[in-house]
């Protein structure tokens, strides 16, 4: 099945699961152990134009669609999740809200950088007392005529100790609900700013994760992303990208945990036969692959229609929605069929099922995404 | 179902593990460290003897009362659950069902006083398939000569003893396996290197391996050919505690999040004032009490001595998948943060909890002697 993939669209993805066999795949385990990701393989990115992969070319980038990227982002994710995430954070949601939103000095300042991954993007929204409800975003941006002063703290934020550029939500009116939220492309270098020390986490250990604290930080006018008040529809508009992102990650997960399943269950043999010739496994299994492809079909559709500009909430939710579910329900089968192997770390599917935990959370838990759906729904 | 006596004995076991078992459970895990520090006062609690009779050194308390002393350890703390579960249901009950006289008065004492004995059973190639064992005892005299392998041994490094099964026989049929105790420190007893697991990091689980670790006769427990049938009578019992441990984690992770969802706020008021969140607390406290009557009644059939394989599969397969499901969904609520690994106790029980799902026999190894139960009942109608 090719989900209506362009040639070129099935040609990217065939490139990036080479590249991620040959350079991920081989350091995976040792990423999640460590906890971090190897600086060279960032470069390494960068150069082969991942990190600038839906840049516009004339930006420095490759100029290719969402439904192209999201191949590179499975494959990635297939073979090391954490170093999904890095990609998804800085293509999907930084390089992309800087596309969408700002002028042409913004772009033509960031943008290069980033499509080569001189520069890596980090997304600041989630604050300790705003995950899911985004009003009561607390940071502030005062306008001080050639500056705004920026004071507060975000959490949860990937790549915070690799990005050189901070895509900031804080409110420049902190009366006004959702209309007084801007948004603000920040250097990483500025005075003020304070990065907290890498979070430990479940999974996904190889992507960085901190908090970010910003105490008088003067961020110059020029570097407001679209208009003040503009931020609440920014961030919305630009949570479809994430989604697909996220999307894909779990799918790209789920599809390692079954390729590893089946290989484990025919070589695997318990009671004179291999595990694959027992029918509660291969109906685990059949189950697995079902889930995966309605996955696949549901991600890809919100691709498209992302790409072709329609409109695509409802969608995007419940891709993102159900794709965390067949990642956790898939990991969580094929550590099952691993048995006690499948509990310890020298087994893939050990990680993958930690990964997998984090795709149902971040990007919206499941519980926004049911509101996401369900207002859609309910509406008129 | 519940005298006073059970609940008296949870809050002093309660009362325990918040003091003693609690503070420690964060930093073993991060760690991956096995708390010898704790043993001593697990033993004086009597947490190391609950199966061992009094002529023997325990003090030996109702399967009740032993469900809720594993489940309340698991509720803090699901490394000292296994650990404790492993060493009274795999360990010592054991040689107090099957071994004579002298090996109840040689090792009973010790493990009532903190001493680990620890189960080998699953070996490398041999895991739901129990009979598949490779390990062989060859005779040499009087004496056996013993080689082979055994993974995933919890307490193996810091076990005194192991009882492990061998084949005495060329032919691998499972009435030719036989039980020994084999003593840590023998020459061609070695413990390999500790598992690096997802979860359980403060239990001790190796591998052991036996180069022709010379054995006599006193060692054999009970009778050659019978080591198989002990430990399919012994898993039964065995996994009451695993059902216990399950539920244990399932009630931490309920205690964290309806500690969180009453204390966060989104949306300016308490998450838990969302209808979606008390319905999910809803779900998790059911399947909790449905699964402690589970393990409560398996526990009352054991000790009226009515055969109970059936139903401590069930409740073992039962509470495993409610655990599962609470740590869940008790991560679910607490979302973000309950990623984080130290925050909240929460991300430990998730990784903690599959466990249940795959040791003592894994779900569909239950599933399949919950059928052949079944079945078994069908053909005596």
């Amino acid at each position: 099945m090719d989900f209506n993939l362009s040639e070129e669209e099935l040609e990217f993805k065939q490139m990036a699961r080479e590249f991620a066999e040959k350079r991920l795949y081989p350091q995976a385990e040792e990423m999640d152990e460590k906890a971090e990701t190897p600086k060279e393989l960032i470069k390494e990115c960068g150069e082969l134009g991942y990190l600038g992969f839906t840049v516009p070319e004339e930006y420095g980038g490759m100029g290719f669609s969402s439904t192209a990227f999201a191949g590179v982002l499975e494959e990635f994710s297939a073979a090391c999740a954490g170093f999904g995430i890095l990609l998804s954070v800085h293509c999907s949601l930084c390089c992309e809200i800087i596309n969408l939103f700002g002028n042409d000095d913004i772009k033509k300042k960031y943008l290069p950088p980033m499509a080569t991954g001189e520069k890596i993007g980090s997304y600041c929204l989630t604050e300790p007392n705003a995950g899911t409800d985004l009003v009561s975003i607390s940071s502030t941006a005062e306008n001080k005529g050639d500056y705004y002063l920026l004071n507060g703290t975000k959490t949860f934020v990937t790549n915070g100790g690799l990005a050189s550029v901070f895509i900031i939500f804080a409110k420049t009116n902190p009366d006004e609900g959702h209309r007084g939220l801007s948004c603000f492309v920040v250097d990483s270098n500025l005075d003020g700013i304070s990065i907290g020390k890498p979070e430990k986490k479940c999974g996904i250990k190889a992507s960085d994760t901190r908090e970010i604290s910003f105490v008088d930080v003067k961020v110059p006018k020029e570097n407001l992303l679209g208009e003040e008040g503009n931020g609440f529809r920014m961030a919305v508009t630009i949570l479809n990208s994430g989604r697909i992102g996220v999307s894909f990650q779990a799918i790209g997960i789920a599809q390692s945990a079954l390729n590893e399943t089946i290989k484990y269950s025919k070589e695997r043999k318990q009671f004179g036969k291999p595990l694959a010739a027992f029918q509660a496994l291969q109906f685990k299994m059949a189950d697995m692959a079902t889930r995966i492809d309605a996955s696949r079909l549901l991600a890809y559709r919100a691709a498209q229609l992302k790409d072709a500009g329609k409109p695509c909430h409802r969608e995007t939710s419940m891709s993102k929605l159900f794709c965390s579910q067949t990642a956790n329900f898939v990991a969580n089968e094929a550590v099952q069929i691993h048995g006690g192997y499948g509990y310890m770390k020298e087994y893939a599917v050990e990680r993958y099922f930690r990964d997998a935990r984090v795709t149902e959370i971040y990007e919206g838990t499941s519980e926004a995404h049911r509101m996401v759906i369900s207002k859609d729904l309910l509406k008129d | 179902m519940l005298q006073k006596i059970h609940h008296e004995y949870r809050e002093k076991i309660r009362a325990f593990a918040l003091e003693k078992i609690e503070p420690l459970a964060k930093s073993i895990d991060e760690e991956q460290r096995f708390p010898t520090e704790q043993l001593k006062p697990l033993a004086e609690m009597g947490l190391m003897s609950m199966v061992i009779p009094e002529e023997y050194g325990g003090e030996p308390i109702d399967t009740i009362s032993y469900s809720i002393a594993v489940e309340e350890l698991s509720r803090v703390c699901g490394s000292t659950g296994i650990t404790i579960a492993a060493h009274n249901s795999l360990g010592a009950f054991p040689i107090l069902k099957f071994g004579n006289n002298d090996q109840k008065m040689k090792y009973l004492p010790r493990a009532a006083r903190g001493e680990l004995i620890a189960f080998g059973l699953t070996e490398p190639e041999a895991g739901s398939d129990a009979g598949g064992t490779k390990s062989i005892a060859i005779r040499d005299g009087d004496d056996w000569i013993i080689n082979g392998s055994k993974c995933f041994i919890t307490s193996a490094s810091h076990a005194m003893a192991t009882i492990a099964t061998a084949r005495t026989s060329d032919n691998p049929k499972e009435k030719d396996i036989t039980s020994f105790i084999l003593e840590k420190g023998w020459e061609g007893y070695s413990v390999g290197k500790k598992e690096n697991k997802m979860g359980l990091r403060g239990s001790d689980t190796a591998s052991l391996h036996f180069d022709d670790l010379r054995v006599s006769d006193e060692y054999l427990l009970g009778k050659i050919g019978e080591g198989f049938k002990q430990m399919l009578i012994t898993l039964d019992g065995g996994r009451i505690s695993i059902g216990a441990m399950a539920l244990g984690l399932a009630q931490g992770a309920l205690d964290c999040a309806l500690k969180y969802a009453a204390d966060r706020k989104q949306f300016g008021k308490p998450i838990v004032a969302n209808q979606a969140i008390q319905h999910k607390l809803a779900d998790m406290a059911t399947e909790i009490e449905a699964a402690r009557l589970m393990i409560y009644d398996c526990s009352e059939r054991k000790d009226a001595g009515i055969r109970f394989s059936r139903y401590s599969a069930m409740c073992k397969l039962y509470a495993s998948e409610v655990g599962r499901r609470a740590a869940h969904s008790s991560m679910e609520i607490l979302s973000g943060i309950g990623y984080y690994t130290g925050p909240y106790p929460v991300e430990r029980i998730w990784r903690d909890v599959k466990l249940c799902e795959i040791g003592e026999g894994t779900s569909e190894i239950q599933r399949l002697v919950i059928a052949r139960d079944l079945l078994a009942s069908l053909k005596k109608v």
